[in-house]
């Protein structure tokens, strides 16, 4: 348009101020305000339930009843689905038949599929698997990183280098994980600095979302306030996620502060499978029918359908002859 | 379009610093909207004894009901619903009205309210020497038909006598209105029927509203909704929230009302108090999640949750039940 200056461009033509900055699309959104909050018209639900929470189960799950629960959720409408874990056998070997899992699911169009990949080896076996995502997961603790992968923070980020320098040479994009944002069991208080610090990392080495783990669930709305206020300076909001457990019954006003501070992407797991290694017989992970009916309730657009999510609940509560820890599936199946 | 021209506008300075620097803009004013001012302090109203008791399936012996409400009154909560005077023929579980008032250890500085259906439950209450009592109303009428076999209007009527008699005896009165957010019944209930029935509980003297989701179907969306709608008719220092956690609500939906202003939470220890229209299913929230959650906003609320817990472990191991409180479930086990 010749010599006519930026700003006029953009005033004559919406298309041509997106294509200029392709990061205001988000911006540019309607938000959703209620009395005085604003949040996202749309969230993102990444679900879990077949690796975070099928790996925290005590009974080690068969390859068919992992791959008709993946199906399951397939036909939900959630966008996400974590698929497995291409682990070592030998430290999770609930997760041992990745490969097969990931061959044997129903790839439904517009769902996607991340595998945990921690090191080169398994970022191999997940691609030749037919892997199209991974993820890599660092911990904002020391001492759990040393005692959950045995090396130090600084370490594990260069393992994860290798993983996302080779992912993005054949495009895959990666996710991160950082675990232990609002506390530790073996540290006890996290400083939210330290968080902002492993996910601005995880963020520049190219993970294109970085998912922030309550990992003891212990997070209340003040202290996951503190940590996003934290991480917000470093990583462009858009990118994140929180990754909630409900230890302490907190993961719901949880999600709900970080809703009101812009995060739109929240992992959850079907009838909230997983409970928490750290504090024996007690929940982890939140559940995703209890979350769904939260966003739905506020009119927040998630695309998926809450009836078929709390199907897919029964059919592994049934199969793993345990009860539900979704109060929404609890209440759903017994209301008079 | 004019959208665009704002925001362009607004952010030319930020462009050239790149997106980096807006994320954090309109992070700061979201999270100053997510931190915005909470109440310093929140006065809990232990409903355990009473709604808790009431909807559990065992009748409780009368020294267990006495023992837990002198543990509560132990934990530093401020107010402690003690029982309800209600014929026994409607609520068996509460037929030891008298002996439980006779026998708790008052604590000073702390009240015992007790719900009084009419006037001849209001001049019982009394006599066993009640100084605080509750009366109800419905935001549904087919839940007042069915609960209490009359409508809304005629419920308040009967309330006026017990109004009258408390004003004359000095006795504060505190109104629940229960369905805030639903009915089993009618299905969706409009705010301006529940700010209908606060404002003519306050106008008739309560000094306190409490707004109750009877079945727990709010989310902080409605939640929101009907308490902009009472707020205009009852000041908001006068109301509370009973979240019920049927659907795992309770938290989040409390958390949005302590941003609207409110500061009075009931809760049940151990989340005592099933939900009789989702058996199985769970009512009231527990006083230790609560509890939880305001301490880890820094609102204080003069209660010490390990004697809390202590108080919901007695319960559950004498009626043989589990707590539904998640922070009792991890605590006890790590």
């Amino acid at each position: 348009m010749g010599n006519v200056p930026t700003t006029v461009k953009h005033c004559l033509s919406y298309e041509q101020v997106i294509q200029d900055y392709p990061w205001l699309r988000r911006w540019l959104l309607e938000e959703k305000t209620i009395t005085g909050h604003e949040y996202p018209e749309f969230v993102k639900i990444v679900e879990v339930g077949p690796r975070d929470g099928l790996q925290n189960e005590k009974e080690i799950v068969p390859t068919r009843v992992k791959i008709q629960l993946i199906d399951m959720l397939s036909g939900t409408g959630l966008p996400v689905i974590e698929a497995t874990s291409f682990v070592s056998s030998k430290w999770v070997p609930q997760m041992a038949d990745h490969t097969d899992v990931l061959r044997g699911i129903q790839r439904a169009p517009h769902v996607q599929y991340p595998v945990l990949t921690p090191n080169m080896q398994g970022f191999q076996d997940a691609v030749a698997a037919g892997a199209t995502e991974v993820a890599v997961f660092g911990s904002a603790s020391e001492s759990f990183s040393k005692k959950n992968i045995n090396c130090s923070i600084d370490e594990s980020m260069l393992r994860f280098e290798e993983v996302i320098n080779a992912a993005k040479e054949r495009q895959i994009p990666v996710r991160g994980y950082v675990s232990c944002v609002v506390g530790c069991p073996h540290e006890g208080h996290i400083e939210p600095s330290k968080v902002a610090e492993v996910a601005k990392r995880l963020y520049e080495m190219g993970c294109y979302e970085v998912s922030l783990g309550d990992t003891i669930g212990v997070g209340t709305p003040g202290s996951m306030f503190k940590m996003l206020q934290s991480v917000m300076k470093e990583v462009p909001t858009s990118a994140l996620a929180v990754h909630c457990h409900d230890t302490y019954g907190q993961a719901l006003p949880n999600i709900l502060t970080a809703l009101q501070m812009g995060v739109c992407v929240v992992d959850s797991a079907v009838a909230g499978l997983g409970g928490c290694p750290y504090a024996q017989g007690s929940s982890g992970n939140v559940s995703t029918e209890d979350v769904l009916y939260m966003l739905h309730g506020m009119g927040i657009e998630t695309g998926v359908n809450l009836a078929k999510v709390i199907e897919a609940g029964d059919f592994i509560c049934r199969a793993l002859c345990c009860k539900t820890n979704s109060r929404v599936a609890q209440a759903s199946s017994r209301t008079l | 379009m004019a959208t665009v021209m704002r925001f362009v506008n607004r952010s030319t300075l930020n462009l050239a610093m790149g997106q980096q620097h807006l994320a954090f803009h309109s992070a700061a004013k979201a999270g100053l909207r997510a931190g915005q001012a909470l109440p310093e302090k929140v006065k809990i109203v232990e409903v355990g004894p009473r709604d808790g008791l009431q909807n559990e399936k065992t009748i409780v012996p009368t020294e267990t009901k006495i023992h837990l409400i002198d543990m509560l009154s132990d934990s530093g909560l401020k107010a402690i619903e003690a029982t309800s005077f209600v014929s026994p023929k409607w609520v068996p579980q509460m037929a030891d009205q008298l002996e439980v008032m006779k026998g708790i250890r008052r604590k000073p500085g702390v009240s015992y309210p007790v719900l009084t259906p009419n006037l001849k439950g209001f001049q019982a209450a009394l006599k066993a020497g009640a100084s605080e009592v509750a009366i109800f109303g419905a935001a549904s009428e087919l839940f007042s038909k069915k609960n209490i076999n009359c409508s809304v209007d005629e419920s308040l009527q009967r309330f006026d006598e017990v109004m009258k008699a408390a004003k004359e005896a000095g006795v504060p009165v505190r109104g629940y209105v229960s369905c805030v957010l639903g009915c089993p019944y009618e299905g969706e209930v409009a705010p301006e029927k529940v700010a209908h029935v606060a404002k003519r509980l306050y106008s008739m003297g309560c000094y306190e509203i409490s707004l109750g989701d009877t079945i727990g179907v709010g989310n902080p969306g409605s939640m929101s909704e009907m308490l902009q709608a009472v707020s205009r008719e009852v000041p908001v220092s006068a109301l509370a929230v009973h979240c019920h956690d049927t659907y795992g609500q309770a938290l989040a939906n409390i958390l949005v009302a302590l941003q609207m202003g409110i500061s009075v939470v009931d809760s049940s220890i151990a989340g005592l108090g099933g939900c009789p229209y989702a058996q199985g299913a769970s009512g009231n929230v527990a006083t230790e999640d609560v509890v939880y959650m305001l301490h880890g906003l820094g609102i204080q609320t003069g209660v010490d949750l390990s004697k809390l817990m202590d108080a919901g472990a007695f319960i559950c191991r004498t009626i043989n039940r589990k707590t539904n409180s998640k922070v009792a479930q991890a605590t006890c086990k790590l």
